[in-house]
């Protein structure tokens, strides 16, 4: 057999780059579950108490609940809000205005996080600008700081932008023949939307929404700072465990069990967005 | 061959260059500052705490904060011997500190311990017979802390207070397990020997109680958080913490007090150990005479991060003397209806401890259970 050393050395620095960055951190995680915590210092061990611990707690699953439920809400709602939004700079802006449009979604990203989040807490606030305009019509005031509201706030200020890029790239690359094919053939507006623009761009979709769920499962900054950690999320549940008795073998079960849910959710996806596509 | 001539003018012209260069060519000659490495919470080694003792002893402090003891004693356990020349740690972590080996013996007759209050001189935990591990340089107390706009002083008297209606949905918590669940054990009437020491059924009793809050809380907050809800109106009673945060909020202008309630209040106390294997002892222990000083004590009285109360004498005279307003406030005066001493010799403190007959990790585990709850 010979080996196609050109091609190998191109693929190089990705597999040196995930082997360091990804395959071995997570090795390491994974034998870190098996370690104990004696006097506050990680000793290496095999033992199976950390995982006894954490799948027998209640708390954990409680928190995998509200992870999993509040990061498919995310994608969902981050789908729907930016699909009209994708829909218009796909088809009905110039190329100009398309590119402008995309390059303001990038701008937040040139900011922290972190940063933005600071702002949502002013914003958001019970004498914060939001409920004094809002007052002004006699409504009010709200309470949406510290609430599920408040942290569906801060994912979509983390995943809207990089969904509504996702879904008009994908949009803008359907064939225009096809839409119009679909209205010579007397297909009305929203059954060319349903019948050839969704099922063409579906790629893109469910890669946004995949990439929104990805996004809001594992953050910590929202639940935390927005959501006022009620309920907690595994995110929240980490930094708990770390806190208190330095227990990173726990943690290191709460990230592994995010990072299997992960992966069982993007491979489900890569197959709904590229099955038919094969068959 | 050309011969300089030294005239009068000369003379003065030169003596005046030199005296202008002299604080240049001082500055030159000095020695760099030396370094002292504090592991510390955040704060102590920031200018209003440090920079009279650093420009009187040419010493510099290169701080690393933790958030926690249980955080200082990873950071120490992770790091060489000598890494760190002053250790402040709380008091419950003092013990654990000195079973694992990570701080010097102490010289108790360096230290001014008859100008303690006698509730402070043989502080639990910081001497194993006459040998001194540590020395508190400052404490200070949790209640319940409120926003006066909301509940009276009257009604915060109790821990009873995070049930009122008037703060439904808008009692905080401090994120840590061990201040809030000591608040609810006292609440029981855990006081003796400690809200911390319980068997098993005050323990279940506790863990019951405190679920009957939950649907009265609006978050958990870190430290940030904290100062944010307090401020902003989010969070109308916050559990967990006390003066160390109100204080810093009322400067600000916010409607916020805190009290020691009747059933009693949670004391955290900070104290200054010599890091092991540190090759600056003699400075450390200088640093922390310094701090016991009353023009220390007043800096750490009124430290901005967060305020602390002075376990020595001549700190609260000295406070009395700087800013009576403030010594007032804080109850810094003998007497006063919050005086931690008064509030002492009331049996109404007890020390802020880990727990005795569970494991840290029960309390832990029980904190995430009631927060999914």
């Amino acid at each position: 057999m010979r080996i196609d050393g050109y091609r190998y050395t191109w693929r190089l620095p990705l597999i040196v780059w995930q082997a360091l960055f990804f395959i071995g951190p997570l090795m390491l995680m994974v034998a870190m579950s098996f370690w104990l915590v004696r006097n506050y210092r990680m000793t290496p061990d095999f033992v199976f108490d950390n995982w006894d611990r954490m799948m027998s707690r209640s708390f954990f699953w409680d928190a995998y609940e509200v992870t999993l439920v509040r990061a498919c809400v995310a994608a969902v709602l981050a789908t729907l809000i930016a699909f009209p939004a994708s829909y218009a700079l796909a088809f009905k802006v110039s190329d100009t205005v398309r590119r402008w449009a995309i390059f303001l979604l990038v701008v937040p990203f040139f900011t922290s996080y972190l940063v933005r989040i600071y702002a949502w807490q002013v914003l958001l606030a019970e004498s914060g600008p939001i409920n004094a305009v809002l007052g002004f019509g006699g409504i009010g005031p709200f309470s949406m700081l510290n609430s599920g509201f408040g942290t569906m706030v801060g994912y979509m200020t983390l995943v809207l932008p990089l969904v509504i890029i996702l879904q008009t790239t994908s949009l803008a690359g359907i064939d225009r023949n096809l839409i119009e094919a679909a209205w010579n053939l007397g297909a009305s507006p929203v059954r060319t939307l349903f019948r050839v623009i969704i099922p063409a761009a579906k790629v893109g979709l469910i890669i946004g929404a995949v990439f929104a769920f990805i996004l809001s499962f594992g953050d910590f900054v929202s639940p935390f700072y927005l959501g006022g950690s009620k309920p907690p999320t595994l995110s929240i549940l980490i930094i708990d465990t770390t806190k208190s008795g330095q227990q990173w073998p726990l943690a290191a079960v709460v990230a592994i069990m995010m990072i299997v849910t992960l992966f069982v959710v993007a491979v489900a996806a890569v197959g709904a967005a590229y099955g038919r596509r094969r068959s | 061959m050309t011969h300089t001539k030294f005239t009068r003018r000369t003379l003065l012209a030169g003596t005046a260059g030199v005296a202008l260069a002299a604080p240049m060519i001082n500055r030159a000659w000095a020695q760099d500052p030396v370094e002292i490495n504090m592991l510390a919470w955040y704060g102590h080694a920031e200018p209003d705490m440090v920079e009279e003792f650093e420009a009187e002893n040419n010493v510099k402090f290169v701080p690393k904060y933790y958030a926690g003891g249980d955080n200082m004693l990873a950071l120490i356990a992770q790091s060489p011997v000598g890494t760190y020349d002053v250790i402040l740690s709380d008091a419950e972590f003092v013990q654990q500190l000195n079973a694992a080996g990570y701080i010097e013996p102490m010289d108790s007759s360096l230290f001014p311990f008859d100008d303690f209050w006698p509730e402070y001189q043989n502080f639990p935990g910081h001497w194993t017979g006459d040998q001194l591990w540590s020395v508190m340089v400052r404490f200070g107390l949790l209640g319940v802390a409120y926003n006066t706009d909301a509940l009276t002083r009257d009604e915060a008297m109790s821990y009873n207070a995070y049930w009122n209606d008037k703060v439904a949905g808008k009692v905080g918590h401090f994120d840590w397990h061990l201040p809030s669940l000591g608040q609810m054990s006292l609440l029981n009437g855990n006081r003796s020997p400690s809200p911390y020491d319980i068997d098993e059924a005050a323990w279940k009793a506790v863990q019951e109680k405190t679920l009957t809050l939950k649907p009265q809380v609006g978050g958990y907050f870190d430290y940030g958080g904290t100062f944010a809800s307090l401020k902003n109106g989010e969070m109308l009673a916050m559990a967990g913490i006390g003066d160390w945060i109100t204080a810093v909020l009322r400067k600000d202008g916010a409607p916020v007090d805190s009290v020691i309630p009747e059933e009693g209040g949670i004391q955290w106390t900070e104290s200054y150990s010599i890091g092991k294997g540190s090759t600056k002892a003699e400075l450390v222990n200088k640093f922390i005479q310094y701090m016991l000083s009353p023009r220390g004590q007043v800096r750490s009285i009124q430290m901005a991060a967060y305020p602390g109360l002075s376990p020595t004498k001549s700190g609260w005279k000295a406070i009395q003397e700087a800013n009576p307003a403030e010594a007032e406030r804080s109850g810094l005066i003998e007497g006063a209806e919050q005086s931690p001493i008064k509030l002492l010799s009331e049996n109404r403190v007890f020390l802020r401890d880990i727990p005795r007959q569970q494991s840290l990790e029960d309390w832990n585990d029980f904190w995430s259970e009631y927060k999914t709850a």
